[in-house]
């Protein structure tokens, strides 16, 4: 809305303008939301592909473990559950990583003090920040799945990929809506690093129960069908209560 | 004002108590099934029910805590979950002796609802290095919340994922106290009564001691103030994760802080 930007109006008399200005001002957005969102993901974005701290990291992380697994499972190929097991460990402990740089120039470097100066809504952060961490985890997942593929899975990931993708998405967003609002949490205190992680794993346990009990008869030998309706229902709830609760419960964390 | 009624909470607890291990011990029939052993049932569930309303409960307290920003409410939310934590530890150890007496295991991974209560608890096992992580006080309490209102509607969740994901393999304990011999059910139903009745006079303890100390705090401060002594002999305060009320009682009590 420019309708509150000085310049567009008349000028207004210069003793009573600012008296009248201020209450009906407080009481508007003066910058529509998604614009805001937009503009914080850009940034998120920019920073990200110049700086490069979190995306690579991840996906190094990632393929790294699955050169773990194949050594300390002593398999060289996987199928069933324990793919659909491994897989979603990976991608868990790896977006945790993401989850932990989340916040850390906003605290370190004043992003929080600049945004609580602008006279916008604040689950706008939380929005960007969540759909940051979601595209992340995107290309998180771009490299670490097919490098599964190569590596460890034993049926071919031709014909689970179109169902995985659905689990995949909706996996990512919860992790996506714990992870940002655990790692607002997490920013501010001293132990950030190690209280990031221990806050985050229980809460997405039920992503890990979820996710992996339907990608494990996508990930069978002979690919033993589409997962069962419920789980995805199960993630798709969590996703949805979380999602709201972090939007009712991110203003808070931005208080001071 | 944290005193009143501590005394009939704590003989009725007693009471009760004592009432629900006589019945437990002399009074229900054994269980056919499993013999002695069963009767840890009239610990081990109350305990667990108990401690799981408490994580509810401090959820629900901070979500006063966050519309009213009145400290009270987060001292309540605090001293539930630190309590539900120590019902909590105990539902583990009482749980993880029957499995053993039961199954042969200390630990039974398809028993659902020992599961997820092992996951809340270990989630709830971050509140209080959360605290300690925060200095400023405020932003203490106001995080803590925070992390309660998650933590407390992830409890229901939890179960459910974690209940969809095994197969029933023992009695459902809720559902179970409808085919009960009516013996059983009652001796239950008083020891979740002792239960909770332990859990709330615990609470109201804790939260007692540490208005008084917090008043008793103030009033040392007051004292030295009006002896002419420097106002910065304050007493050494150790670190600690439970919320700090001194500031609040000192303003309380001590207008003419106030008024400098």
């Amino acid at each position: 809305m420019s309708a509150a930007i000085p310049d567009a109006r008349p000028a207004p008399p210069a003793e009573e303008r600012p008296a009248v200005a201020a209450p009906a001002a407080a009481g508007r957005r003066t910058t529509p939301t998604w614009r805001v969102v937009r503009a914080l993901l850009r940034k998120e974005l920019l920073v990200e592909l110049r700086t490069l701290e979190s995306v690579p990291g991840m996906s190094l992380f990632a393929v790294t473990t699955f050169v773990v697994f194949h050594f300390a499972l002593q398999r060289n190929s996987v199928d069933g559950d324990l793919a659909a097991g491994i897989l979603w460990v990976t991608l868990l402990f790896a977006a945790i990583l993401g989850i932990n740089r989340l916040f850390v120039a906003d605290a370190d470097q004043g992003g929080f003090d600049g945004f609580a100066l602008a006279p916008v809504d604040r689950s706008a952060m939380l929005v960007a920040k969540l759909l940051a961490l979601l595209a992340y985890l995107v290309v998180l997942e771009l490299i670490a799945v097919p490098a599964f593929g190569l590596l460890l899975l034993g049926p071919p990931l031709g014909h689970a990929l179109p169902d995985l993708l659905g689990v995949l998405a909706l996996g990512d967003l919860g992790v996506a809506a714990i992870g940002t609002l655990i790692a607002a949490i997490a920013v501010r205190t001293r132990a950030r690093d190690l209280l990031g992680p221990l806050l985050a794993l229980p809460l997405l346990v039920p992503v890990a129960i979820g996710a992996a009990r339907a990608s494990s008869p996508l990930l069978a030998l002979g690919h033993a069908g589409a997962p069962a309706a419920r789980w995805l229902l199960m993630l798709g709830l969590y996703d949805l209560v979380f999602g709201l609760i972090a939007y009712a419960l991110f203003d808070f964390l931005l208080e001071d | 004002m944290y005193g009143k009624g501590l005394r009939a909470l704590s003989i009725s607890t007693v009471v009760v108590m004592a009432v629900a291990l006589g019945l437990v011990f002399f009074w229900v029939p054994l269980e056919a099934d499993q013999g002695f052993l069963q009767k840890i049932f009239y610990v081990h569930v109350p305990l667990a029910i108990v401690s799981l309303c408490g994580f509810v409960a401090g959820g629900i307290f901070a979500i006063q805590h966050l519309r009213t920003r009145d400290q009270k409410w987060d001292y309540r939310s605090y001293v539930a979950i630190h309590m539900s934590l120590i019902f909590g530890l105990a539902t583990l150890i009482t749980g993880s002796i029957w499995a053993k007496g039961s199954w042969g295991h200390w630990w039974e991974w398809s028993e659902p609802t020992l599961v997820s209560f092992l996951i809340v608890f270990l989630l709830y096992a971050t509140y209080q290095p959360l605290r300690f992580a925060i200095e400023d006080p405020e932003r203490q309490s106001r995080y803590a919340s925070v992390f309660a209102i998650t933590a407390g509607a992830f409890v229901p969740l939890n179960f459910i994922a974690v209940r969809s994901s095994t197969a029933f393999v023992h009695p459902r304990v809720l559902g179970a106290t409808s085919n009960l011999p009516w013996q059983m059910s009652l001796t239950f139903l008083v020891s979740l009564l002792g239960m909770a009745l332990l859990f709330t006079t615990l609470c109201k303890y804790e939260l007692t001691v540490k208005h008084t100390r917090a008043q008793l705090r103030a009033l040392k401060r007051l004292a030295e103030r009006r002896e002419g002594k420097a106002t910065a002999s304050l007493p050494a305060r150790g670190r600690s994760a439970a919320p700090s009320l001194h500031a609040t009682a000192m303003t309380a009590h001590a207008p003419e802080v106030r008024g400098r």
